[in-house]
């Protein structure tokens, strides 16, 4: 691969956080490449969530060790909204509802923050027409309260939505897939591909092979008890469609006792 | 003398000046007496039976004891001195026709508040009170040819006798409650009311209430009538000085609401926290008719108000907005009541609350349906947000229904502010000061809809002006 050639736009290193006293990642080693699609996968329990949540800097989890690099810059302990100013996006596996907000304008407050300069009025409405349009979605949509009511495919296509406005140079999709019948997740999946370029990297996570027939990772990653425990080409995910995560965690589980053995 | 009080820190209360040039006309003696309640009386130059009527509330002013805790917020808890009370603050010799008329000082306050641009743009009619008196009133010179009347009520008492005597303490006798009976004994000033059958008033009619004078007593009286078929919207706005002592403001506010005709009445409450508010408001409402409070509390030390609907013939619909939101030192202790005293009435409650920096909602609610009245529908919603480990809320709705054929819905809910949707929020790169406000907007929004842009926009800015060091 000519991965060398492209800028890296995000770096995890050695990441170990917690939740409420419990460590959850133990060591996470990630990097990602502006134009790469990263896929995560991993079983139930694994610390795909965490790692999400950890990335967008949800005060719940704490870091306890490592960092977290974007665009060469320590974001591991800046709030939320400074790193999604910055430029780093989080698509949420249950997108909270705000009641009484207008997603409209819930919208374009959020542009007006990442661009840190006001939008126009005009300007947004013609960006908001086109993207709905893009994601095949009603535009009354946006007249409605933030995820208020919204079906589980409804929520994810809003997720999918906001991203497309605000433009991220790092997209985190926490199983945007799941909940979603087939034809709700072509539509998602096409959205994903439309907003895909050079200049945006994605870390895809999610349980299931599936969504990964539509968007084609360059590199997988099993993550198992907090540690990132294989990475591969998109062969890895067929590997796990056919074989499930047996295989793959007895591989790993050796070399960890190895490992332990050899330090104690 | 009163009204030239220092100012204590104003904090994020925006209209905690006082005006310290004004010098009052006119002043009874602090505290409260027969001869205090026969001195106001005697400025005012009133018949007989109003006179009567004063002495009479009085009576019952010195006969009844203090709420203590049955109904209401513990008024019993604070150190409210009654008489350490100026009861009659007299700010100017004449009512002004035109706001050039009205003394600089008093104008320049009303002008801070954007009460003449206010008249400008989007009113049918203005009446301004500082501390006891109305100082202005006008209404538009094509409502006053349909009939409508527009007025302070002891102009009304002195012009329309017997439109007055037929309703006033009809709707809220002297005797109803200790405040009640102190708010008859020394009324002054408040709006008189009255729209012809079918005439429908196309704007809003606005009051604003200011108190200048420290430790001042101010109690409006107010009484509308919308005859039959007619429609008519009164919205109020209060604010004071911010001092260090403590003022009193007792209003009285009654409403006829005749068959087919719509009343809608709009607080927007934003008293300074050294201000006791104890107010009475009831209407009632005839035959297919509607009467609608939208109560908005955000200033005072202490609120008691519980807007009142009597459904008296069928078909009549109350329907009460109550919105409150409590700051430090504050207690909002809000709500409605819907009366049921005829079959097939309908009735909507909702509520919402917001309390932060320890500050304290009550939402206090009565649900009442008579015997007979069949068919009676009512829904009670009450909402409240916490936004911190401070601040307290509680609900207490007394519901009392002795017919069987009625449905009645009854929900209320507790939040405190989320975490999730803090979260969520800020992911999107919106502050947290910023989310926290969208939050609290969101949870006002069911409400603030239902103001004109105008009150929606300044009740938003309120609300977010309390916010301001909130959170974050």
């Amino acid at each position: 691969m000519e991965n060398g050639s492209k800028e890296t736009v995000f770096v995890v290193e050695n990441l170990h956080a917690s939740v409420e006293g419990k460590e959850i990642l133990k060591g996470v080693d990630l990097t990602v490449r502006r134009g790469e699609v990263h896929a995560l996968m991993g079983p139930n329990g694994s610390g795909k969530s965490t790692l999400a949540n950890t990335i967008m800097g949800h005060p719940k989890y704490q870091v306890t060790q490592g960092r977290i690099l974007y665009k060469g810059e320590d974001v591991t302990h800046l709030s939320p909204d400074k790193r999604a100013r910055m430029g780093i996006f989080l698509a949420f596996q249950y997108p909270i509802g705000v009641p009484g907000v207008v997603m409209g304008n819930f919208l374009r407050a959020s542009l007006k923050a990442r661009r840190q300069e006001d939008v126009p009025v005009r300007e947004f409405r013609k960006l908001l027409d086109e993207t709905l349009d893009l994601l095949k979605m009603d535009h009354e949509f946006v007249r409605r309260y933030v995820n208020e009511g919204f079906s589980g495919g409804e929520k994810k296509r809003a997720e999918v939505l906001q991203m497309a406005l605000l433009r991220p140079e790092l997209a985190v999709l926490d199983e945007t897939d799941s909940g979603l019948d087939i034809d709700a997740l072509k539509t998602v999946a096409e959205g994903i591909n439309a907003i895909r370029g050079p200049e945006l990297g994605v870390l895809l996570i999610t349980h299931y092979q599936r969504i990964l027939n539509y968007v084609k990772p360059d590199v997988v990653h099993v993550l198992y008890q907090g540690r990132i425990i294989k990475t591969g080409g998109p062969e890895l995910s067929l590997e796990l469609e056919r074989q499930g995560y047996d295989s793959i965690i007895k591989e790993f589980a050796p070399a960890a006792a190895g490992a332990m053995g050899e330090g104690a | 003398m009163a009204g030239v009080q220092e100012l204590v820190s104003e904090g994020t209360y925006k209209y905690g000046w006082s005006d310290k040039d004004f010098k009052p006309i006119n002043v009874t003696k602090k505290g409260l007496s027969r001869a205090v309640v026969e001195e106001i009386s005697a400025m005012k130059g009133e018949p007989q039976w109003m006179r009567d009527f004063r002495l009479k509330a009085y009576h019952h002013w010195e006969e009844r004891p203090m709420p203590s805790g049955f109904w209401g917020g513990n008024i019993q808890n604070y150190d409210l001195d009654f008489n350490d009370i100026f009861y009659y603050v007299k700010p100017v010799k004449e009512q002004g026709r035109t706001w050039d008329e009205v003394p600089a000082e008093i104008k320049r306050t009303f002008e801070k508040l954007g009460i003449p641009q206010a008249e400008r743009k989007f009113l049918s009619g203005v009446e301004a009170q500082y501390d006891s008196e109305v100082v202005y009133h006008k209404v538009r010179e094509d409502l006053s040819k349909l009939g409508v009347i527009f007025t302070d009520t002891d102009s009304a008492v002195r012009d329309h006798p017997d439109l007055v005597r037929q309703y006033f303490g009809t709707i809220i006798p002297p005797n109803d409650n200790k405040f009640a009976s102190l708010n008859s004994s020394v009324w002054s000033g408040g709006s008189f009311i009255y729209v012809p059958p079918g005439v429908k008033v196309p704007m809003p009619l606005q009051a604003y209430f200011r108190i200048n004078t420290e430790n001042m007593g101010q109690f409006e009286r107010t009484l509308i009538i919308a005859d039959e078929g007619s429609d008519v919207h009164y919205v109020e706005g209060c604010t004071a000085p911010t001092y260090s002592s403590d003022s009193l403001h007792s209003a009285v506010v009654e409403i006829v609401v005749k068959r087919g005709a719509h009343v809608r009445y709009t607080t927007i409450q934003n008293w300074s926290d050294n201000v006791f508010n104890l107010v009475t408001k009831r209407m009632a409402v005839y035959g297919e008719a509607v009467g609608e409070w939208i109560d908005g509390n955000l200033g005072s030390k202490l609120t008691m108000k519980y807007p009142s609907t009597f459904l008296m013939e069928p078909g009549a619909h109350g329907e009460i907005l109550s919105l409150a939101m409590a700051g430090p030192g504050q207690h909002q202790d809000a709500g409605g009541k819907c009366i049921h005293a005829a079959p097939h009435t309908t009735s909507v409650i909702n509520s919402k609350s917001i309390s932060r920096g320890g500050g304290r909602t009550s939402y206090r609610g009565q649900l009442k349906v008579y015997p007979g009245a069949k068919g009676v529908k009512s829904t009670v919603r009450c909402d409240a947000l916490i936004l911190d480990e401070e601040s307290r809320s509680d609900t207490y709705p007394l519901m009392e229904i002795d017919e069987q054929d009625v449905t009645i819905g009854h929900e209320a809910s507790v939040s405190k502010l989320g975490d999730e949707q803090l979260f969520y929020l800020m992911s999107r790169g919106v502050s947290e000061a910023d989310a926290a406000k969208m939050i609290v907007n969101g949870f006002v929004e069911p409400i603030v809809k239902e103001l004109p842009m105008e009150y929606a926009v300044e009740l938003n800015r309120l609300i977010e002006l309390q916010m301001e060091g909130a959170v974050g």
